[in-house]
């Protein structure tokens, strides 16, 4: 509980730290523009694949579900749509990112803390906390929308591709269901949950990776124990959301 | 000029340093010396900043550096250079990129004079034609080097160097230590060097502090350290037998 305590406020302090103005103008912008490739762009092909195979299997499940004459099959395309938008796309998406760019943000950050390159820019004066950090944070941050938008797009196509070759549900009727009763918000609240999502993964996977005491294999655990903490955070803060915007 | 008073630092019960006071003036070689593990890194670390010391006054000049903020420090900062014991380049950046980096940060010169600078910098430690390398493709030896050259790349009027020539060969090692003295007297900085090498003692310590299991046991230049009669002292400088020998006749 203790521990709990420092880590938190710890956490906020280096937060306190991280936004600050920077030294440079430029060199952030080249930063933020590096990471946006690394941390965002690099994440498409990984959130493509995914959703595509979510969408499809999502749409099968709600077909073989409500395989009843009672129910039309154009609500197979309306289900699909809304578990896209609602979970999918913010939500479990989330969760992979918080796999892959948390853990590779700690892995960077942490190995730049037990090989001294943290106490070298500290020692030009740059304050190493907003410099490494805080490009990272707005870059995901930025970013990710449009990976939930991808991923609503591509996770909707996939379900019509299994949908209509497996022959549960006819295209017209698909595409009638994914515009039946549509309600735009909740896309806006799948963007804003994905938002605060981005900050908790970028943010606390910094947060570990700056505080990591040791060598490698300290770097390796830190990392996998962000990856852990993240999960619980966004599976927490998920339901604390879709209460607070959806009640 | 640089004035370190009582310092102290534990690490949780363990007392590292103890009740240090030395001073360490512009222009001449300062050296640390002592065994692995007797606390030269973390004295060096507390004077920079990057440890919190626990008791003692860091001045710098006239500038009480303890009790600083974060941008007052700041300014310091930027007139220190630092090479590190693992050399600490950064891993994302060419060697060209590395060297620049202060300058990127902090200075207004355009592209053209800042590459002229860096390339001016890589000549002054003997590289060559690595511009465009990464710090994984360079050996460790080229690695302390180009430390050093993005070190005096602000042209710092302060310089530390944890270990610069540990795990390089004789000569180069020699280069390393003339050029830090050189850059020393050429800009009048005020420089610390930590070392263990007695090589790099006899040719370059002008001033030399010894420090054993956190304590100054002795201070002195390189041409008293023979003569000295302080027994820790002596088993540090006389370590191998060939010295001993020499010492005996
Ligand atoms: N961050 C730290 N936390 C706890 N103990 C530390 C820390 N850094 C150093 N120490 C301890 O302080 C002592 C002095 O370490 P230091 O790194 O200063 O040695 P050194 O004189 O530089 O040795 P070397 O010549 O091997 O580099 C060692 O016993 C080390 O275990
Ligand atoms: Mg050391």
């Amino acid at each position: 509980m203790e521990s709990v305590l420092f880590e938190t406020g710890r956490y906020f302090m280096l937060m306190g730290k991280v936004f600050r103005r920077p030294e440079n103008h430029r060199v952030y912008y080249r930063q933020l523009t590096k990471e946006l490739v690394l941390l965002g762009l690099n994440s498409v092909w990984i959130v493509v694949v995914i959703s595509v195979f979510i969408g499809a299997v999502i749409t099968l499940q709600t077909a073989y579900n409500t395989e009843n004459p009672i129910y039309p099959t154009y609500l197979i395309g309306l289900g699909c749509r809304d578990t896209i938008i609602l979970e999918f796309s913010s939500t479990v998406v989330a969760l992979i990112l918080a796999g892959k760019v948390g853990s590779s943000i700690t892995s960077e950050i942490g190995t730049m803390r037990v090989t001294e390159q943290i106490d070298a820019i500290e020692m030009m004066g740059v304050n190493s906390a907003a410099f490494l950090i805080m490009p990272k944070i707005v870059a995901t941050v930025l970013f990710n929308p449009f990976l939930t938008l991808i991923s609503i797009a591509v996770g909707i196509l996939g379900g019509w591709i299994a949908g209509v070759s497996a022959g549960v549900v006819t295209s017209a009727d698909f595409i009638y269901g994914i515009q039946y009763e549509f309600i735009p918000y909740y896309v806006v609240y799948s963007l804003i949950k994905t938002v605060f999502f981005a900050f908790i993964i970028s943010s606390v996977a910094a947060y570990k990776g700056y505080y990591v005491k040791g060598g490698s294999l300290e770097v390796g655990r830190a990392s996998t124990v962000a990856v852990v903490i993240n999960s619980v955070l966004i599976l927490a803060v998920n339901v604390v959301l879709t209460q607070l915007m959806l009640s | 000029m640089i004035t370190v008073k009582n310092l102290s630092k534990s690490f949780g019960k363990k007392r590292v340093l103890e009740n240090i006071s030395v001073t360490f003036r512009p222009g001449v070689t300062n050296l640390i010396i002592g065994s692995s593990g007797s606390g030269k890194t973390v004295l060096l670390k507390s004077i920079v900043g990057l440890h919190q010391i626990d008791e003692g006054e860091i001045w710098y000049g006239d500038d009480f550096f303890n009790i600083m903020g974060f941008k007052e420090r700041r300014d310091i900062r930027k007139r220190m250079g630092m090479l590190f014991q693992g050399s600490a380049l950064f891993d994302s950046l060419t060697v060209e990129d590395n060297v620049r980096f202060p300058m990127d940060m902090f200075s207004r010169m355009t592209l053209r004079e800042k590459t002229n600078r860096v390339n001016f910098c890589l000549e002054r430690v003997n590289i060559h034609n690595a511009n465009r390398l990464l710090p994984s493709e360079l050996s460790g030896g080229m690695k302390k080097r180009v430390a050093i050259a993005r070190a005096i790349a602000l042209n710092p009027d302060y310089l530390f160097c944890d270990e610069p020539n540990s795990g390089l060969d004789p000569l180069t090692a020699i280069v390393i230590d003339e050029l830090i003295m050189e850059l020393t007297k050429d800009f009048n900085m005020t420089t610390i060097v930590n070392t263990h090498d007695m090589n790099s003692v006899m040719e370059t310590g002008e001033k030399v502090v010894f420090i054993c299991n956190g304590k100054i046991e002795w201070e002195g230049s390189k041409s008293t350290i023979l003569d000295s009669d302080n027994r820790l002292l002596n088993d540090f400088v006389f370590a191998n037998s060939l010295a001993k020998r020499v010492k005996g006749h």
